[in-house]
């Protein structure tokens, strides 16, 4: 079974392909934030350097966000068409979970952050227990003062990975001390075989998600709405 | 596998989300249109007043692969059929054009056949070619909607000269504007058509902008800013205000000035066939009182129906045609452009 992963939900761009559960190739860029020009180029010369039809291709896994809404936007509706021009089936990843499967079997627990604008970050928490990531605070957006003080509670050493760790690692490191630990840098950024990992114990477990973005925000215009449809009361 | 098509049919996938209509059609040798599907946002948007350009990102990444599919099936066309595929890259919001992109370029790697990315304001005119089977270049046309109000001599396929375009505000988004000051809802367009017949086009004057002798550019702010002055001093003054009235004369403003420069235009250039196109393209007035003129000055009026008037991927199908039976292929790296030039992509 020939699986093709992606993930465009920040500034990385990253696919990968697994045979099986062997990886035969993965490309990664951290450079910038120019996914509709470099992600169907990047699969194309992955596909080509490993002698892959995209007809042979069973399954498709993405990251569903959140994250970018744009770079969201370019990689659910580049591997949903792909997936329906092929009849193949697609899954969708929260890119939370692909980045906390970045730390498999890690000792600890692994809180990832992604930028969500202002002093806000979408975050969760996993925990390692018996070879599966178990979520012990579900996905949200939160302000990253109110994430750090909720974090003090634990007594566990945590992991933080993630692109908002550039913005807020002296906070955290300043507001959880002996606590804060960050690993090695190519564990910090969204990796396609990560999404590819995660894909395949949802295939297994028969775990279905909606091929949408997971935005976790309302839009700036409905913001808006909804707070004049208040005043107007 | 059995096909419905002789092998030199050629047979196209568009998809078009330029701003709030998801559309995919397919369309046989390019005239031919087997289907076109139009997802309209119109109610989406309805509250905000406007196109909220999130929003519309929102809506085409729910709706797309149901559209396309839908395109498949009333065409009774398969992925394995299709020779290419067509898409809007520009002009237009670039997080909604992307998403159409986005799904076109997977298609057309998927399906290894050749990609042609297009530009929107063209297609409009192509809307055109879709009904009127023997039309073809070379022609003047007139291309207005709510993005967009240009002037052009097309000369032949893929050979364009731009003599006019707006400004400031393209005609169409005049009308939601003044639409929207008066009470009318969105879109503008359809709802001053309607009330402006129950009005009288002469009795509030508003000034038409000309510009400098010889252009053929438009300016429609200062019209806009003159209804909205007309208004305030009316409502300050506690003067009753006609909405048909205001309408009438309104439109009747903008109306005479699209006809003018147009027919100007077309005599100057020597052409005898004008093509009309957009969205606004459906306004009653402007049709009517075009087809007069055309016929005062014996020059051939063509204009699209109703349903190709406004943003479909049908009109972008047979512009893709085109362009592939040129010779013309688009990359896996095009790029959605929100203010692309006509004549840009080539
Ligand atoms: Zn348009």
């Amino acid at each position: 079974m020939k699986l093709l992963a992606i993930d465009t939900s920040s500034l990385t761009a990253t696919v990968a392909l697994l045979d099986g559960d062997r990886l035969i190739g993965e490309y990664t860029l951290n450079h910038k934030m120019n996914h509709s020009q470099k992600l169907m180029p990047m699969i194309e010369e992955l596909l080509n350097s490993c002698n892959t039809k995209p007809g042979e291709i069973d399954v498709f896994a993405v990251s569903l966000g959140p994250g970018s809404f744009t770079g969201l936007r370019i990689g659910i509706a580049t591997m949903a068409a792909m997936a329906q021009a092929l009849d193949k089936n697609v899954v969708g990843v929260p890119t939370l979970e692909a980045l906390a499967y970045n730390l498999f079997n890690i000792k600890g627990l692994i809180c990832p952050i992604i930028d969500a604008q202002k002093d806000l970050v979408y975050t969760a928490l996993y925990q390692w227990t018996d070879g599966n990531m178990v979520e012990i605070m579900e996905q949200q957006v939160i302000k990253i003062d109110k994430l750090i003080s909720m974090l003090k509670e634990k007594s566990e050493k945590i992991f933080f990975i993630g692109d908002a760790l550039e913005r807020f690692s002296s906070n955290l490191e300043d507001g959880l001390g002996q606590q804060f630990a960050v690993p090695p840098f190519k564990f910090l950024i969204p990796s396609a075989s990560s999404v590819a990992g995660v894909a395949r114990i949802k295939l297994e477990k028969g775990i279905k998600t909606d091929i949408i973005p997971i935005y976790m925000r309302k839009s700036e215009a409905e913001v808006q709405y909804e707070k004049r449809m208040k005043g107007s009361e | 596998m059995i096909t419905n098509f002789k092998q030199e049919d050629i047979i196209t996938l568009a998809i078009e989300t330029s701003c709030d209509e998801t559309s995919a059609s397919i369309l046989k040798n390019g005239r031919e249109v087997l289907s076109n599907i139009i997802n309209s946002q119109i109610e989406q948007h309805k509250k905000f007043g406007g196109v909220v350009p999130e929003v519309a990102s929102r809506r085409h990444i729910e709706n797309i692969n149901d559209v396309i599919e839908e395109a498949l099936t009333v065409a009774d066309v398969s992925f394995a059929d299709l020779t290419h595929v067509g898409v809007t890259h520009g002009p237009g919001l670039v997080g909604a054009l992307l998403v159409g992109l986005s799904a076109a370029k997977a298609i057309a790697f998927a399906r290894e056949i050749p990609l042609n990315g297009v530009n929107h304001i063209e297609g409009h005119i192509y809307a055109n070619f879709i009904e009127h089977k023997q039309l073809g270049p070379p022609f003047i046309s007139l291309v207005v909607s709510g993005g967009h109000t240009h002037l052009v001599y097309m000369e032949d396929y893929g050979k364009y000269e731009v003599l006019g375009r707006t400004r400031d505000d393209a005609a169409g988004e005049a009308f939601d504007k003044i639409a929207r000051a008066l009470g009318l809802g969105y879109p503008g367009g359809p709802q001053i058509d309607r009330i402006a017949k129950e009005g009288n086009p002469d009795a509030i004057v508003f000034p038409k902008a000309y510009l400098e002798e010889g252009s053929y550019d438009f300016s429609f702010s200062g019209l806009k800013s003159a209804v909205l002055n007309y208004l305030n001093t009316q409502k300050m003054k506690g003067l009753d205000i006609s909405t048909a009235d205001v309408a009438a004369g309104f439109q009747k403003a903008i109306v005479d000035i699209l006809i003018e420069k147009t027919i100007k235009c077309a005599l100057e250039k020597g052409a005898n066939r004008v093509v009309l196109a957009g969205g606004v393209a459906a306004n009653s007035s402007l049709r009517e009182q075009l087809r007069t003129e055309c016929e005062k000055n014996n020059i051939d009026l063509k204009y699209p129906p109703l349903h190709l008037c406004t943003d479909n991927a049908a009109m972008i199908g047979c512009l893709a045609y085109y362009n592939y039976i040129r010779g013309l292929r688009s990359s896996l790296d095009l790029n959605a452009i929100s203010n692309l030039k006509m004549g840009d992509n080539y």
